[in-house]
């Protein structure tokens, strides 16, 4: 009982967190405290620490390492950028259809992560992250190339190029291969990535602490021992992988709403990103939600911050990840971190 | 008619014949035993009656139903638990946790913690470091866990796959009492053991595995007697 207790306090913990972060940057950006480059910042700021949420129940919960995730990303990005263009005019409320584009681009990063982990949770180790980064890339490239418009004859696809698709006169781009998709309406904002992370954080929290949750854990302590005792092990990994996705498709959703113009970089779908991605949920803790949603923050911020020192930023971004690395996890400040928590018990129970 | 029933089973890994057409049987409330050495087959045999490799050819009989195809997680639902070799235990679950995901296909919960006081009767070491990670345990404390983890599911037969294994002999006799507990208790208990020695003094019968078939069975005290085993398992 009382284990359990700390549990759900420790939870509460981390919605405080981002609450409170939440009314310092509203009211950083009531009072003009704010610059523009840190406004900028601050959706993407929401959609790392939300793919990294979703990377870090894939990684820490399930104990699979994927490498594929900006993939998913990029999946539910473009799919909600696609809806959103093409439904502007008709659905003119920007709440409704955001809402809407995010139903579409988290159901189609499920329905892609779903289908790829069918083969690649036969895999493991090495194996599923060399798999995932491969399938990451090829969601990308295959992107680059995807040609999508519409006329008054209906529909046009194409994986060749814009000439191909034979649109007529009054035809509208919707997809232009490598140009991405153009004039997606800026439809996210900082409040709704604050309130997509703590929808995230309920969905892994509840899922973790559940008969679901403690049959992916037991696959992942050890997998043939979970079968022993009668856990689908294909079913839980399954689930688990495709909530993952669906949760870095949201973070696409977020992201490409964004920006105007929306294209698959190796920037920003790439493989580059599915690390970032990973160095997030292997700072902050693998298996420690809050952590994730931190050290997105966190080494988000950093290059930003270092701006100024142009050349030397990359060195001291790099030393302090490795001071972070240390902090966190050297068994002397684990210690020493415990030691600090259980003063601030004692003075508060004095006071 | 027999609880296990096992008729004429094929295993291959890829080309490899592991398993050549063996058959046995299991009666309810029996101790029996597979012994034989290293690549008999022993393993591949356990793993394919509990449901983890199918076999290319032959039938598993479970108290009349054909489980044969059936996959491993839903076999454990019928009544039958597998304590897989090598101690696998959750190491990041407590031991508390270890023992209530045995009870996963389980519903009723004061029947589970019925069954809890009686594993932890059985294995009172593991009810003092119930709140403790399961990977800090020492070997023959994980493998009690695994044991007692098994017999969460209440079983109506158990299959042990080496519990002897890399355990001294002070915990391997521990084990095999708890074993022949178990066995008195009301479960059925089929067993897989290089220490044939000891899985001989227990059991009631035994059949003998040599590279995929069954070379001798019997009466396990007339087998410890019989020259050949003497010989080739025993060190005599």
């Amino acid at each position: 009982m009382f284990k359990k207790n700390l549990k759900k306090n420790n939870v509460f913990v981390t919605y405080a967190i981002v609450v409170v972060a939440y009314i310092v940057v509203e009211a950083l950006l009531l009072t003009g405290n704010m610059s523009s480059l840190m406004q900028g910042l601050l959706v993407p700021l929401c959609t790392y620490s939300l793919c990294a949420v979703g990377l870090n129940l894939c990684v820490g919960y399930l104990g699979e390492l994927s490498l594929g995730h900006a993939g998913f990303m990029c999946i539910g990005a473009f799919s909600s950028a696609f809806f959103s263009v093409v439904m502007q005019d008709a659905i003119t409320n920007s709440i409704v259809r955001f809402i809407i584009a995010l139903i579409i681009g988290t159901a189609f990063a499920a329905l892609f992560g779903f289908l790829i982990a069918i083969p690649v949770l036969r895999l493991n180790g090495d194996y599923l992250a060399i798999v995932t980064l491969a399938f990451g890339e090829i969601i990308k490239n295959v992107v680059n190339v995807l040609y999508i418009g519409y006329d008054s004859t209906g529909w046009h696809i194409s994986i060749s190029s814009q000439q191909a698709l034979g649109l007529a006169e009054d035809g509208t781009m919707v997809i232009n291969g490598a140009q991405g998709i153009t004039g997606t309406p800026h439809d996210s904002s900082f409040t709704i990535g604050v309130i997509l992370i703590i929808i995230a954080l309920i969905i892994v929290h509840n899922l973790t602490n559940s008969r679901t949750g403690r049959a992916v854990m037991s696959i992942r302590d050890n997998q043939i021992a979970a079968e022993s005792v009668g856990i689908n092990v294909k079913k839980y990994k399954l689930l688990a992988f495709t909530i993952s996705a669906a949760i870095a498709g949201s973070a696409g959703v977020l992201y490409a709403h964004n920006l105007s113009t929306l294209t698959a970089l190796p920037k920003n779908f790439g493989y580059n990103m599915s690390i970032m991605i990973l160095v997030f949920v292997v700072l902050g803790g693998i298996g420690n939600f809050r952590g994730s949603v931190i050290a997105a923050c966190i080494l988000t911020l950093l290059p930003e911050l270092l701006r100024g020192l142009s050349d030397y930023r990359m060195l001291i971004y790099a030393i302090v990840l490795i001071a972070m690395m240390l902090f966190n996890w050297a068994p002397a400040a684990i210690v020493w971190r415990q030691k600090l928590k259980a003063k601030f018990k004692k003075t508060g129970e004095e006071a | 008619m027999a609880m296990l029933e096992i008729e004429n089973i094929e295993v291959f890994y890829g080309v490899i014949q592991a398993i050549k057409g063996i058959s046995f049987q299991v009666n309810e409330g029996e101790v029996i035993a597979l012994i034989g050495a290293n690549g008999a087959g022993k393993t591949t045999t356990l793993q394919t009656i509990t449901g983890m490799i199918s076999p290319k050819k032959g039938s598993v009989i479970f108290n009349g139903t054909d489980i044969t195809k059936i996959p491993g997680h839903k076999i454990v639902g019928m009544g039958m638990a597998h304590v897989p070799e090598g101690r696998r235990v959750f190491s990041q679950l407590s031991v508390l946790e270890n023992l209530k995901m045995g009870a996963y296909t389980r519903k009723d919960k004061t029947e589970i913690e019925e069954t809890l006081a009686t594993v932890y009767k059985s294995f009172p070491r593991l009810e003092e470091r119930k709140n403790q990670p399961a990977g800090t345990l020492s070997g023959g404390e994980q493998q009690m866990l695994a044991m007692g983890r098994a017999l969460m599911s209440r079983p109506k037969l158990i299959c042990m796959d080496e519990p002897s294994m890399g355990l001294s002999p002070i915990l391997v006799d521990e084990i095999f009492n708890i074993i022949t507990e178990i066995s008195k208790a009301g479960t059925t208990v089929l067993l897989v053991e290089q220490n044939a020695k000891k899985a001989l003094s227990i059991a009631d019968r035994a059949y003998v595995l040599e590279t995929g078939n069954i070379v001798l069975s019997g009466d396990a005290k007339e087998l410890m007697n019989n020259e050949q085993i003497k010989k080739a398992y025993l060190g005599e």
